[in-house]
């Protein structure tokens, strides 16, 4: 059951699968079956960029269960393009240098690996860079 | 819809009760509000936890509690909305009584947090977040608010210090709070010295991992001085709204929308205009909290509400005093009882027996409730009969 959990939410964490309501335009992460705009269900699939910019973020000190060994750990909300964002952690960077409106990429990570029953969980986490 | 009254409230001294579990947390807050009104049985029980399965493994507390409160075969109902659980349970109840279902209902709240360890306690809450796209990567209740506090700071120019005045203002109500976790005053190195929690959020802006519970009597206004032995206190309007679970998916990170929409509704419900409430307990379980609902809620402008307790209007003797129970910060946070004590320390203020931190003249108050990060809300107007 926990690893299907897991599987379940890959197309979005390991290809930023999103869905973009054909009735109005508006793009959503993770896809939902409603569009929050016009209430209309039709979708198509689109991949959103692996690249965006610090819209906020902080630096977790005392962690949950799952990640206390990596604290402190810089998280941040990122926009990915015009009005889609997401939470994820901000690493490979001085946690004295991320500003709001810092631009970062994604990578492909681990997100977390001391679950109960040992599954390894990755995702997307962002990291210094971009802007082209 | 019937007029409500609350007739009887119970509040128990909260903190880390190792000797006290869930159920006798409840019980001793159920039969201190029966016993404030002199009734010994009600008709029905509402209870909000936010996580009893979490924290101590117990599910099925509707029942366990009415078992254990010696009511068992009554209508007994658990509600859950995270931190706003409390003040959900008590707009069932409220319900229950206006459609004229039942004549007295218990509303309770409790949470028992200590049966855990820090760590722990941090991933419970962190359930009350999207699981799936905030909690999984690693992102903490402390760690939302902070990623408020940063957008808000950057926005209107918020300072450290104006941070730290909420926390100052909350402990010195609360220092007159004999119920409350840390009863006691501090100052503003104790804050800026305090350990980092989630940058710029430090111990001395968040609330703490408390034990504890509270209970309200309502029933019919009509009957309130028949069944009731204090001056009751008569529910104007209730409101409840939800917003969109994640914190990333608002256009806003700073306005509480779904306490906007539930302020809305409940000042519809009351007709009566902000200027008639005297004072508000609010939902401050982090400094940028109390900031951010206070303008949600309309008391004041957008970027405004900053400087508020450093200027001392939110202060006791302030043009709108604001948490003079102290808070969720020097009350403690037990998260599913605190929305339930917000309305006991109303009535409190409304009966006028507040003692040292009655809100002189005290006539109409407030109270906002806030689940997640304001992914739901509900709010109370109570006036002084």
């Amino acid at each position: 059951m926990f690893s299907a959990k897991i599987w379940r939410e890959s197309p979005q964490r390991y290809r930023l699968e999103a869905a973009k309501c054909l009735g109005c335009g508006k793009v959503f992460f993770p896809p939902r079956l409603v569009c929050l705009g016009c209430r209309g269900r039709e979708f198509e699939k689109r991949f959103l960029p692996w690249r965006g910019r610090v819209l906020t973020f902080t630096v977790i000190h005392t962690a949950p269960t799952p990640f206390v060994d990596m604290a402190p750990y810089c998280i941040a909300i990122v926009e990915v393009e015009e009005g889609v964002r997401l939470t994820c952690q901000l690493v490979d960077v001085d946690l004295e240098a991320v500003e709001i409106g810092m631009e970062v990429e994604l990578e492909f990570r681990r997100i977390q690996s001391n679950q109960s029953d040992g599954v390894l969980c990755y995702g997307y986490k962002a990291v210094p860079g971009g802007g082209e | 819809m019937r007029d409500v009254a609350v007739i009887g409230v119970g509040m128990i001294k909260w903190g880390e009760r190792w000797e006290s579990s869930l159920r006798d947390l409840f019980v001793e807050a159920a039969l201190a509000a029966l016993d404030d009104c002199g009734l010994d049985r009600v008709d029905a029980l509402y209870v909000g936890s936010m996580s009893p399965g979490l924290f101590t493994g117990q599910e099925h507390i509707g029942a366990l509690f009415a078992d254990y409160l010696g009511l068992a075969h009554l209508p007994a109902t658990r509600v859950e909305s995270a931190c706003a659980s409390g003040g959900l349970a008590f707009r069932q109840a409220f319900l229950e009584v206006s459609s004229g279902l039942s004549e007295i209902v218990l509303a309770a709240g409790v949470e028992k947090m200590t049966d855990v360890d820090g760590a722990e306690a941090t991933y419970v809450l962190s359930t009350a977040a999207d699981q799936e796209y905030e909690s999984f990567h690693g992102i903490t209740f402390p760690g939302l608010y902070a990623l408020i506090a940063r957008d808000y700071m950057h926005r209107y120019g918020l300072t450290r210090e104006q941070l730290a005045a909420v926390a100052i203002k909350n402990h010195a109500h609360g220092s007159h709070n004999p119920f409350a976790q840390f009863p006691r005053k501090i100052d503003l190195e104790t804050v800026l010295n305090s350990p980092m929690v989630a940058d710029p959020l430090r111990l001395m802006d968040c609330s703490p991992i408390t034990d504890g519970a509270a209970a309200v009597v309502l029933c019919p206004l009509e009957r309130a001085r028949e069944l009731g032995k204090k001056k009751p206190v008569k529910v104007l309007g209730s409101g409840q709204a939800s917003d969109t679970m994640a914190l990333h998916h608002r256009e806003d990170f700073c306005y509480f929308r779904s306490t906007a929409e539930a302020a809305k509704r409940a000042f519809e419900m009351a007709k009566i205009e902000r200027e008639r409430v005297d004072f508000l307990e609010v939902h401050d379980c982090f400094t940028i909290a109390e900031i951010c609902v206070l303008e949600s809620l309309g008391f004041f402008e957008r970027g405004k509400a900053g400087s508020a307790a450093q200027e001392g209007i939110t202060a006791l003797d302030g043009k709108l005093p604001v948490n003079p129970s102290g808070g969720l910060k020097s009350k403690g946070h037990p998260v599913g009882a605190t929305g339930v004590a917000q309305i006991v320390e109303l009535v409190h203020q409304l009966r006028g027996e507040a003692g040292e931190r009655q809100v002189k003249g005290a006539k109409v108050g407030l109270a906002q409730n806030m689940g997640g990060t304001g992914a739901s809300s509900v709010v109370h107007i109570l006036e002084g009969c």
